[in-house]
């Protein structure tokens, strides 16, 4: 095929193309986030048909007897989860299909609580007898745990137990469409990206994710739940000998993803955003880089979302804060005496966690505890507000459980983990926000991130910025880097993007643990500017 | 655990079912055990049984991968026919050629019954004694032991019948006070051989000499780095660069400089799956045998690793470092060497004029790939070495530095390379890096 040189993105154009078709094509998808539905409304989820754990069947049955069977062998608590996950992947690169999978995984976990300390056993086989030898194991490793015990017994906020099921929405179930389909949207957009001379690696790639999971415990829950996920991205890599630069859509690492079926995908249009990735990962190999200043930036809503999650999400996890990740990720600054007095940002900061947005990566109905799906401000008008708990570790610092126990599995014990961590949205319009800004960089795509392990010094990279000069935007510059101290960085956010340019972004790599665990969560925002901000990095 | 009998009985059933023109199975089977402990108490304990077994499925030149994690017959059944049918519905992979022909795999040892026997009471026990360590030192601590038993099992149509059983060990300990902390690390595939009170020690130690530590200012500075310093940063040149598909996409820093010095003259970085002072694996993901790849020679760029997918596409051998299909990251080195040297600690601290000493580093990630950029934060033990004598703790610094730039500057090389996080190091004290923050 005779390759033609696509066209150059003028920087006159470029609010449109950057924002254009996110925006049009996956706030479809979310104007429901406008109406927060609780947990017990979405109950008549379409039925996939395939059903393992129909309730009150089979499934519930053996969960109960592990349950039954840790008490009688000398646990003061018991759970159990058993959980079925489908996952199904293509990925295409430089024109070919190089992986096509699908998998299954069905496993049970036992958590216990016994003597006043924790144990839990998971297997992958589900007869009664493989059920009942991890129960006794997951009593026998509580028991050694307490040989080592704390300075006091674990203990758990009372709460009441749950009897309800909860399904996502979706409108095309993603597993019954042809796999030729999934293919073909993917070379489709593939071509479009090899069309640009220059392009040397293309990618792209659609995922899906079924799981149905049963929650039984020694307190009387009884919690079926059944989510469908549904995600992709393209990627284009520029190379001309000495410099590499790469373009991502509709956002970078694992790509967006959202509790839905076919029909995110097709919203996305990925064919769409091929035309603009690709001349723009070619003009970066050529663009100036990025200076190095003090300057104001404003940052895209998908970089928003890394920024919140690194710098917000993490150091709220409240085990974090009290050192049960030392050994791996780290601890946190945001320490309970800081709770309700350090100033985290400018007044113009509301970030809330919210298990609760219909359609959303970290959504569900009740956690892995079975505390309902909840919204809680982690920061209230730039004041460090609140944590992402568990039933274990609120009641330490006054609080319930704002329920984010979740588990990467039937066969991983829940941790405190991120659900929807969002920036509320502001006041402005995008066009307007820029025309206000003299001097600055817009900051687009998530390249890579650090950050220390207290969540204090943190340093990003963006695909791509564009200068703004004037209130316009101006051209391209390579290898942005920006860095920070985080309430520093927070408190100098002097505006925040509206409701019309809020969106809602899902990651799925979000890892912690040891055995390490990913997790799936979501993070809204729209752009925002930030003041004073140290950027080039790289450059002396 | 299956035995080697089972676990190729499994594959030969999953094999004979396949209806395609060639099949691979891959099937992991082990038993894992996690004990970790923060604020000197044991909070999180855990086994698990797990397995996994993926098919991958051959019609011409159209691939198909199915996986589950149960190994009944029917899961098995279901799983060669799901890869099958995806592999007929498939586009051609114009590159993909045939699955490897089978080739004679040593054996390597890297079961301990030790290891496979461990129970919770005993690491519970071990636990103990480092709190009680740490304790008396005014520390806390946390950290993991762990450990797991696993067999590795691969097949395929060509005739590929490969199995591997092994067993890992790790400890980690993490002691901290208010202003300091410090690691200690051990792995290996017997448990017998792990000194807990040793690695505690050494990470007690750190805390107590990391008290209160001074403030520094950023810039560039001589380093001793600790192996596990070391280990993270070729396991980043792993990841960017030693791939042939790295090489293939332009984006490696070994293109179009194989032959050529890209880094110091007394840098040596290889590969080898089978030596006993890593965590040996035979053989890949694909059943071929590893062999030993030097990637850099005397600071030479000379070789990359190749799985059958790359090397049949670029007319050469697989080197044996092919990942679990389908795999989009391209062959991978897993068993990573940097040759040791003759230096002592001592040595190279008595060389240092004013520079730091490293433990380790945190969330490294990747800033510039091809010139293999990276950026980090330093993390439990970090010192100030000043007129050649190790002196006070430092706070921690954030690095920006590229690996091969930083190992261009090396003056001396450790006599002890120790086993880190699957990569095997010694020290290295390197004239310059830089620290941005």
């Amino acid at each position: 095929m005779r390759r033609t040189r696509g066209p150059v993105v003028t920087p006159a154009a470029l609010p449109q193309a950057i924002n254009r078709l996110p925006r049009r094509a996956i706030r479809a998808i979310f104007w429901r986030a406008q109406r927060r539905r609780s947990p017990t409304a979405d109950v008549s989820a379409p039925d996939t048909g395939d059903s393992t754990f129909p309730p009150g069947g089979i499934v519930n049955d053996l969960a109960k007897f592990a349950v039954d069977r840790a008490i009688a062998a000398g646990a003061s608590y018991a759970d159990c989860r058993i959980a079925r996950r489908r996952r199904e992947s293509v990925h295409v690169k430089n024109s070919v299909v190089d992986a096509l999978e699908s998998s299954e995984h069905l496993a049970a976990g036992v958590r216990v609580m016994a003597n006043g300390a924790w144990g839990f056993a998971a297997t992958d086989r589900l007869e009664r007898a493989d059920l009942e030898r991890a129960a006794e194991l997951a009593v026998r490793i509580a028991k050694a745990s307490a040989t080592v015990p704390g300075e006091q017994a674990v203990s758990l906020e009372e709460r009441r137990p749950v009897k309800d099921s909860w399904a996502s929405q979706f409108e095309v179930n993603p597993f019954e469409v042809p796999l030729e389909d999934k293919i073909n949207l993917l070379l489709d957009a593939d071509r479009v990206l090899r069309q640009q001379e220059g392009i040397k690696v293309s990618t792209g790639t659609v995922a899906f994710s079924d799981e149905e999971k049963d929650f039984v415990s020694s307190e009387g829950d009884e919690i079926h739940q059944h989510k469908v996920e549904s995600g992709g991205m393209i990627s284009a890599t520029a190379a001309d000998g000495t410099r590499v630069q790469e373009r991502s859509y509709p956002s970078s690492l694992d790509g967006f993803h959202a509790a839905g079926g076919w029909e995110i995908i097709e919203g996305m249009d990925l064919k769409g955003g091929a035309e603009v990735i690709g001349p723009q990962a070619v003009n970066l190999l050529s663009a100036p880089p990025c200076p190095r200043e003090r300057t104001s930036i404003i940052i895209d809503s998908s970089q928003m979302a890394l920024q919140i999650h690194e710098s917000c999400g993490h150091p709220t996890e409240l085990d974090r804060v009290f050192g049960t990740e030392a050994s791996y990720a780290g601890t946190s600054f945001l320490t309970p005496d800081k709770l309700g007095s350090l100033r985290y940002g400018s007044s113009l900061v509301n970030i809330t966690a919210d298990a609760t947005v219909p359609g959303a990566l970290g959504t569900f109905g009740w956690d892995d505890e079975g505390v309902p799906a909840q919204r809680t401000f982690l920061v209230k008008e730039g004041v460090f507000s609140g944590y992402l708990s568990s039933r274990e570790t609120a009641p330490r610092v006054g609080m319930s459980s704002s329920g984010t126990m979740r588990a990467d599995g039937a066969n991983r014990l829940p941790l405190i983990r991120m659900t929807n961590i969002n920036l509320e949205p502001g006041d402005w319009d995008l066009d307007e926000l820029i025309k206000d800004t003299k001097r600055g960089l817009f900051l687009h795509t998530t390249k890579s991130w650090s950050i220390d392990d207290k969540r204090l010094n943190f340093q990003f990279a963006t695909e791509i910025a564009w200068e703004i000069k004037d209130g316009a935007l101006g051209a391209i510059v390579r290898d942005a880097t920006y860095q920070g101290i985080t309430p520093e960085f927070w408190g100098s956010c002097n505006a925040i993007g509206n409701q019309d340019s809020w969106q809602m972004w899902g990651l799925t790599n979000c890892a912690k643990g040891e055995p390490v665990q990913l997790m799936h969560v979501g993070h809204g925002s729209a752009p925002a500017r930030f003041a004073g901000v140290r950027v080039g990095v790289l450059e002396k | 655990m299956l035995g080697r009998d089972h676990a190729l009985q499994l594959l030969e059933e999953a094999l004979a079912r396949s209806p395609a023109d060639q099949a691979e199975v891959v099937m992991m089977v082990g038993d894992s055990a996690v004990t970790r402990f923060a604020n000197s108490m044991i909070h999180q304990n855990l086994a698990e049984s797990a397995a996994r077994a993926s098919v991958r499925s051959v019609f011409g030149k159209r691939v198909g991968s199915a996986a589950t994690n149960r190994l009944e017959p029917e899961q098995l059944r279901a799983i060669t026919e799901r890869s099958a049918e995806l592999a007929r519905l498939q586009t051609e992979n114009r590159d993909f050629v045939s699955l490897p022909r089978p080739q004679p795999v040593a054996a390597v040892r890297a079961m301990s019954v030790a290891t496979d026997a461990s129970t919770p009471e005993a690491r519970a026990a071990v636990v103990a004694e480092i709190v009680a360590m740490a304790k008396q030192e005014k520390c806390q601590v946390s950290g993991v032991l762990s450990v797991e038993s696993n067999e590795l099992a691969v097949g395929n149509s060509l005739g590929i019948r490969a199995y591997h059983p092994s067993t890992l060990a790790l400890l980690n300990v993490i002691a901290s006070d208010d202003t300091a902390s410090g690691y200690g690390h051990w792995m290996g595939h017997d448990i017998s051989q792990l000194d807990h009170k040793a690695v505690a020690w050494t990470a007690i130690e750190k805390c107590i000499l990391g008290r209160r530590p001074a403030e520094i200012a950023p810039g560039g500075y001589e380093v001793i780095l600790e192996p596990a310093a070391v280990a993270d940063l070729l396991q980043f040149l792993a990841w960017l660069g030693f791939g042939a598909n790295a090489v293939e996409e332009g984006r490696s820093f070994m293109c179009d400089r194989f032959g050529s010095r890209i880094t110091g003259e007394q840098i040596s970085i290889w590969d080898n799956g089978l030596d006993p002072a890593g965590i040996p694996l035979p053989f890949d993901f694909e059943g071929v045998p590893k062999q030993r790849v030097d990637l850099i020679e005397g600071g030479v760029a000379n070789a990359v690793v190749y799985d059958s997918y790359y090397a049949n596409k670029q007319g050469k051998q697989s080197t044996g470092h092919a990942l679990p299909a389908p795999n989009t990251y391209g062959p991978m080195p897993l068993n990573m060497f940097l040759g040791a040297g003759a230096a002592s600690r001592d040595d190279m601290i008595r060389s240092t004029r004013r520079g730091l000493l490293v433990t380790r580093f945190h969330y490294t990630n990747v800033v510039q790939p091809k010139e293999t950029v990276i950026t980090g934060m330093t993390r439990d033990g970090t010192f100030l070495i000043e007129g050649g004598k190790l002196g006070h703790a430092v706070r921690n610094l954030r690095f920006t530095q590229s690996i091969l730039g930083a190992l261009d500057g090396v003056q001396l090389i450790g006599k002890d390379a120790a086993l880190t996080d699957r990569s095997v190091a010694p020290a290295l004290k390197l004239a310059r890096f830089e620290f941005t923050s």
